[in-house]
Formats: structure tokens, sequence, C-alpha cells
């Protein structure tokens, strides 16, 4: 049992560190968004459970020989409030710790869901009323407004595109076809969920640098992947070339209200991004 | 997007395009001259759709008179601040629930991008 927790602490060790430290940039994962995704979610998934189940063995180590034993204990100490032979403070400091843990994490996940979800229909409430729908485009709208900028707003039932009349202005029909077919991608294979997972980790645990690392990560292999997916329906030329004139905001006027809101930019993501079109 | 969010779209444009208040009344006959059949919709529904926009404080009530008047509570232009502010990334890591095509960048680095792109 003692040998199990330590080799699961290990584990969780490692992939609560080295592992997310090291993934970031990894060419293979830029070739392949899906694996590189897929390894994220495996590193998140396997390192929480080996976290929490590393403490259970380690708290359950003291008084019981293998899980069936522990159970039994656990369960008994529940029930009947009675306390395993063997057991000690440390098994019940390692065993409220993992309790901590869970109800943590799986509370951290439910107030950023929550919270996602009203941002989401707030913001939504005011591109109804500041936005125009396309009557061309099913569930696109546009706002009038210079800076180019597209994005979309993922919903439970239905998801938003938004376009800008500067961006339509800016771009060609090809290279609109490949925003709009990439922001589609974001739709339909809902990366909002993807998301929202690992943003839920880094808000519970902040303190943990792997946590923020991992989710931006995260956020640019969707990108990637996204990207991918609009290569299907254009030439890379034309998304690559969008992504430099979105990127660089084409002929957004200096001292406007926007450029004060222009965001922390990423531009080695993006760089990350074009080159892989190249 | 429903035709309940559209009525509430229209009848904000009125009341941001004209610097008075309306009472529903006006906004119904002003609906009425826009729409193509030229059909007044319902007072009721129109009252709804104003205080649906009122609790969301899109619109202020004036209470004093009879019938009450209504006007837009900010200028177009400062939702529309609001709105942008929020896209291009005012918003705090849990309240980030768009997804942008891309951020914006530095001059310089555009000037990076332009030649991977000039590279390729």
């Amino acid at each position: 049992m003692l040998f199990a927790a330590i080799t699961l602490g290990f584990i969780a060790l490692v992939l609560a560190w080295p592992v997310p430290a090291l993934l970031p940039g990894a060419k293979w994962a830029y070739r392949r968004p899906t694996l590189g995704l897929l390894v994220w979610q495996l590193v998140a998934l396997i390192g929480g459970t080996s976290m929490i189940g590393s403490l259970i063995l380690l708290g359950a180590s003291t008084f019981a020989d293998d899980l069936s034993d522990a159970a039994n204990g656990m369960w008994r100490f529940v029930t009947h409030n009675e306390l395993p032979d063997g057991s000690s403070v440390w098994s019940l400091l390692a065993l409220s710790g993992a309790l901590f843990l869970t109800a943590h994490l799986l509370l951290n996940l439910l107030v950023t869901v929550v919270y996602a979800e009203r941002e989401r229909a707030r913001h939504s409430q005011l591109i109804t009323l500041l936005s125009e729908p396309m009557s061309d485009r099913p569930g696109t709208r546009l706002i009038d407004t210079p800076a180019p900028v597209a994005y979309c707003l993922p919903g439970a039932l239905k998801s938003i595109t938004v376009l800008t009349a500067g961006l339509i202005a800016l771009l060609d029909e090809e290279e609109l076809r490949a925003v709009i077919e990439h922001e589609r991608a974001h739709v339909r294979l809902r990366h909002d969920i993807v998301l929202i997972f690992f943003t839920a980790w880094k808000v519970s645990l902040p303190w943990l640098p792997t946590a923020r690392n991992a989710s931006r990560e995260v956020a640019l292999l969707l990108e990637m992947h996204a990207d991918d997916n609009a290569l299907r329906h254009v030439g890379r030329g034309s998304l690559a070339r969008a992504i430099t004139v979105v990127a660089e905001g084409g002929a957004l006027p200096k001292r406007s209200e926007l450029s004060a809101a222009l965001p922390e930019s990423t531009p080695k993501e993006l760089r990350a991004r074009l080159l892989r079109l190249a | 997007m429903n035709s309940l969010g559209e009525l509430e779209r229209s009848v904000m444009d009125l009341l941001w395009a004209g610097s008075e208040s309306f009472s529903a009344y006006d906004l119904q006959a002003k609906l009425a001259e826009r729409s193509e059949s030229g059909r007044e919709l319902a007072a009721t529904t129109i009252l709804t759709v104003l205080s649906r926009l009122e609790n969301k404080n899109f619109v202020v009530r004036e209470r004093q008179t009879r019938p009450h008047l209504y006007r837009a509570a900010a200028a177009r232009e400062a939702h529309m601040a609001d709105l942008m502010h929020e896209v291009l990334g005012g918003a705090s890591d849990r309240a980030a629930v768009l997804e942008r095509f891309v951020g914006q960048v530095s001059s310089e680095e555009a000037e990076t991008l332009r030649r991977i792109l000039a590279g390729r």
C-alpha cells in the first residue's frame, strides 16, 4: 500500500511539474494538435487523480493491506464513527487532504462554469443589441466598427460568430472564409468545453505555474486545431494572410478607446501558428 | 437570435437615435412606421420589451408622468466601447468565454509576422 502510494505520488509529481514544463512548444504537438490536446487532457486527468489517489493510499496504508481493506476501514469510520486499528493522526490528515482536494477541484469547476455561463449570457445580450444578423450567413452577426475582429461566443444551445465591418473591409473573400471556417470549427468541435476544464484547473491551483502554462498551451493548440479545420476549406496562404492582417489590427486608429484595451499580445503563439502554415 | 431579441434591438435603436424620452405608444407608432407591413405591435409587447430592457439596465424609466417615459441608459457608443473592451481582452480568466480568431500584436511584431509570411 505504501509502495503504491509513493508510486502514485511520484506520478502526480512528474505530471504536475516536469511534464507540463516540457510539453509547451513540442513540435509533434504543433504538427498534430489533436494528439497534443489528447496528451494534455490525459496529463491533467491522470495528474489530478493520482494526486488524490496517492493521498488516499497514504492515509489508508497505516491500517490496511489492500484496497478492499482500506475501503472497509473508511466505510466503518463513516458509518460507525470507528477508527480502524493502526490509524493515526497522519492517516486522517492524508485522507482529509484527499477529500479537500477533490472538493476544491469540483467546486472550482462548478464556479467557473456558472460564472462563464453568466458572462456568456451578458455578452450575448450586448451582441443582440449592438449587432445585426447577417442574412447570408446563419449564426453570424455583424458589428459596425472599424477594428478588424472575429470571435465566437460558444453557447450550450446556440453559438454566435461575430465579425466586424472592419474585418470584412480588410479581407478578401477567401481570407474571410478562412476566418469563418476557423470560428465554425471552434463551435462545432466544442473547444469551449476543453478550455473551461483547463481554466478551472488554473483557477483551482494558481500557485502551480504549470497549470497556467497548461491552459495557455491548450488554448494555442485549440487555435491550431481550428486552423487545421479551416484548411479543409481554404488554402494555407489565405489563412496565413488572414492571421497576419487581423493580428496587425489593420488601420486601427491610434488613441481610440480601442487601443487602450489592446490585450497582452501573444506574438510567440501567433508565430507558432504561422510557421506551421509555411 | 430570436425575434424578441430583434425587437429589443429595434427599440434600443429608436431610443439611441432620439435624445428625448419616449412613451411606449410613441415607440409603438415609430416601430409601425419602420416595419414593412406597417402593422402595429401590441402595446403590451412593447411594454414587455421595455421592462426587460429596464431590468438589464439598458433603459431608464421616468415615472413622474403618465404614461411612463423611457430613454436609453447610456449612449450606443458607450455600450460598444464596453463590448470591444471585453472582446479585446479586458476580461478576467474566469470570464474568458470568447474564442477570438487572433489577438492583436504590436507593429514590430507585425513586421516579423509579415517576414514569415513573405518567406513562405
